[in-house]
């Protein structure tokens, strides 16, 4: 079980990056609030618990990796890399602007970016690569995946997942964000994958769950699934679309919306609410 | 001894760079006796990734392993390679510009038996298009290994069109190569053509049947058909009275239009293309009957310089 006073330092630490991310976004400016809102607590305790990731040392060839398959949720990881200080506070303001290094969609001109990622479906085969290459090089490193419910109907991900049961790849952990929401609606009517945890077992997956919004759950099924030998591990977590903004939540509007001055008010004063209430 | 076989000339070389370099694995589709990756298989089985038949995940797998410091060698038949996984080689290797090798085998018509779908021949206009994407277009075995000794250190993805097929050697053994370089094979004046892959041979034939008619031919094997070599090609066509292309590919965005667009804005002889019209391969028994099929002689090479120096009197 993780210690009480790790958990409460990750959840702090989620909602201050769900902050950072409104603050990216800006107003009345196009963001990918949604989906990055959702992953909040998983990158938190990746980044600030389980994660072998030294923000001075982004090309020690034993770092764990982080991609962000559903790559316009990359917002997210940015603030992460920002509270950590590899990217600089002064490009927050610069999000998809010339001259800035945040890209809308993950890039490696910007530090602590692993892969691009963002044509959907790619990111499982880039972390198969990576974590082949580790066992090569018989690094301990860890690599980490999240992917989109939605994104899941990309072929390529289940090419890469029989890729990844066919070479035992252990040190390699999926996470799919369960949001059930996509760009265009639910998930459920847009484009249906019933038997999600069955279809991974099938696949030849260790499959776990957790609510994704529960660090202490989060911290320990991310233990649960480094423990397990012999081939890859998914952790399906059930999370919420836009999590933390009222407005945002579970509606396909913000996916990629714009917020008005006065949502953007909000959403700061909520999530602001929030961390003070899990301090 | 060279063989003369691309395939065996390419896997024979995977095989060398492997024992220099332990940042060499190889990715594979499925076709690795046709590609001739099963020689790096035999070799070192533990550096070797058969995929199955699913090239698009090979092509990100290959980023994930560049992104990681290796080298990796991806396969499959040129059509595939270059067209299945189109986005992934764009998104997953080009953009971040990795050191991806695309080994994109039995490419042009090579592959004379299984007919149009596996027959790639717009795979250079495809890969040339790509930011970052270096193309190369052997001519001969001796290329292949040339080409293959500077994979090591060229630092962005390469895509290799390889023929299924012998060809006859047009390089002499030490000819130096480095990627980038147009080759004069034959110095002539009256007209230059630039050729690649199977039509080079092709193009020095055609040259000394001209030559017995007294025309003077110069013959250039464009192997790198990107970073295309812009101030060569202007060079080359300068002081002649006709340009021909000849290529084993679409007439639409190969090196013919490659050649174009590198003499827009200079002043220059008349330029006529020999190469795939717009249209899919068909089945053949013969690679040599497909080749005709489709006019990609040295006859043909010979009669579009004569027909150009006619209508320029």
């Amino acid at each position: 079980m993780a210690n009480p006073d790790k958990i409460q330092r990750v959840k702090k630490i989620a909602w201050d990056l769900r902050a950072d991310v409104v603050r990216m976004i800006g107003v009345g400016k196009p963001g990918h609030l949604g989906g990055s809102c959702s992953l909040a607590e998983i990158v938190a305790a990746l980044y600030f618990e389980k994660m072998h990731f030294d923000p001075k040392a982004l090309d020690d060839p034993n770092r764990d990796r982080f991609l962000v398959s559903k790559g316009h949720s990359v917002l997210i990881q940015y603030a992460a890399l920002l509270e950590l200080g590899v990217i600089p506070r002064e490009e927050m303001g610069k999000l998809k602007t010339i001259g800035g290094i945040l890209q809308g969609h993950p890039d490696l001109m910007t530090p602590g970016i692993e892969a691009v990622t963002g044509s959907l479906g790619q990111g499982l085969s880039i972390a198969n690569g990576m974590a082949l290459t580790l066992r090569l090089k018989k690094s301990p490193a860890r690599v980490y995946v999240a992917m989109g419910d939605g994104e899941l109907a990309e072929g390529q991900l289940w090419e890469a997942a029989m890729a990844s049961a066919r070479y035992k790849l252990d040190s390699l952990t999926a996470i799919v964000d369960r949001n059930r929401i996509q760009a265009t609606g639910p998930t459920k009517d847009i484009f249906d994958i019933p038997n999600l945890e069955d279809k991974w077992r099938a696949f030849g997956w260790n499959v776990l769950s957790v609510d994704g919004h529960d660090v202490g759950a989060i911290l320990d099924v991310l233990d649960e699934a480094a423990a397990f030998k012999g081939g890859p591990t998914v952790i399906v977590a059930e999370t919420i679309k836009g999590k933390g903004v009222s407005f945002a939540e579970n509606t396909a509007a913000f996916h990629n919306g714009a917020m008005s001055q006065e949502q953007y008010d909000k959403a700061l004063v909520e999530i602001e609410e929030s961390g003070r209430m899990a301090q | 001894m060279t063989s003369p076989n691309l395939r065996i000339a390419y896997g024979a070389s995977l095989v060398r760079l492997g024992k220099k370099d332990d940042r060499v694995v190889a990715l594979e589709a499925d076709l690795g006796k046709t590609t001739q990756s099963a020689m790096f298989q035999a070799e070192f089985p533990d550096r070797y990734f058969q995929m199955g038949i699913a090239e698009q995940n090979m092509a990100s797998t290959a980023a994930g392993f560049a992104l990681s410091g290796m080298i990796p060698f991806i396969h499959s038949f040129a059509v595939f390679a270059s067209g299945r996984a189109y986005d992934q080689l764009r998104n997953s290797i080009c953009i971040p510009n990795l050191p991806v090798r695309i080994c994109g085998s039995s490419a042009g018509l090579s592959d004379f038996g299984d007919g149009k779908t596996h027959q790639g021949v717009e795979d250079a206009a495809l890969m040339r298009a790509l930011p970052n994407m270096t193309v190369l277009c052997p001519a001969d075995s001796t290329e292949v290994e040339q080409m293959m000794d500077c994979m090591l250190d060229w630092p962005g993805p390469v895509y290799f069109r390889i023929n299924r097929n012998d060809l006859p050697f047009v390089y002499p053994v030490g000819e130096p190569y480095s990627i980038g370089k147009i080759t004069k094979l034959r110095d002539g004046n009256n007209v230059a053509i630039f050729g690649s892959g199977v039509m080079v041979s092709r193009a020095l034939e055609a040259a000394k049947a001209l030559e017995s008619e007294g025309i003077s031919v110069r013959v250039l094997d464009i192997s790198t058909i990107k970073p295309l070599d812009r101030e060569a090609v202007i060079n080359y066509a300068a002081g002649v009275d006709a340009i021909v292309t000849a290529e084993e590919h679409s007439i639409i965005g190969g090196i013919g239009s490659a050649v174009v667009e590198a003499l827009r804005g200079v002043s220059h002889a008349p330029v006529e293309f020999v190469g795939v019209p717009d249209s899919f391969g068909i089945s053949a028994e013969g690679y040599e009957e497909l080749l005709t099929h489709f006019k990609l002689t040295s006859d043909e090479v010979a009669n579009t310089v004569r027909t150009l120096l006619k209508g320029k009197k």
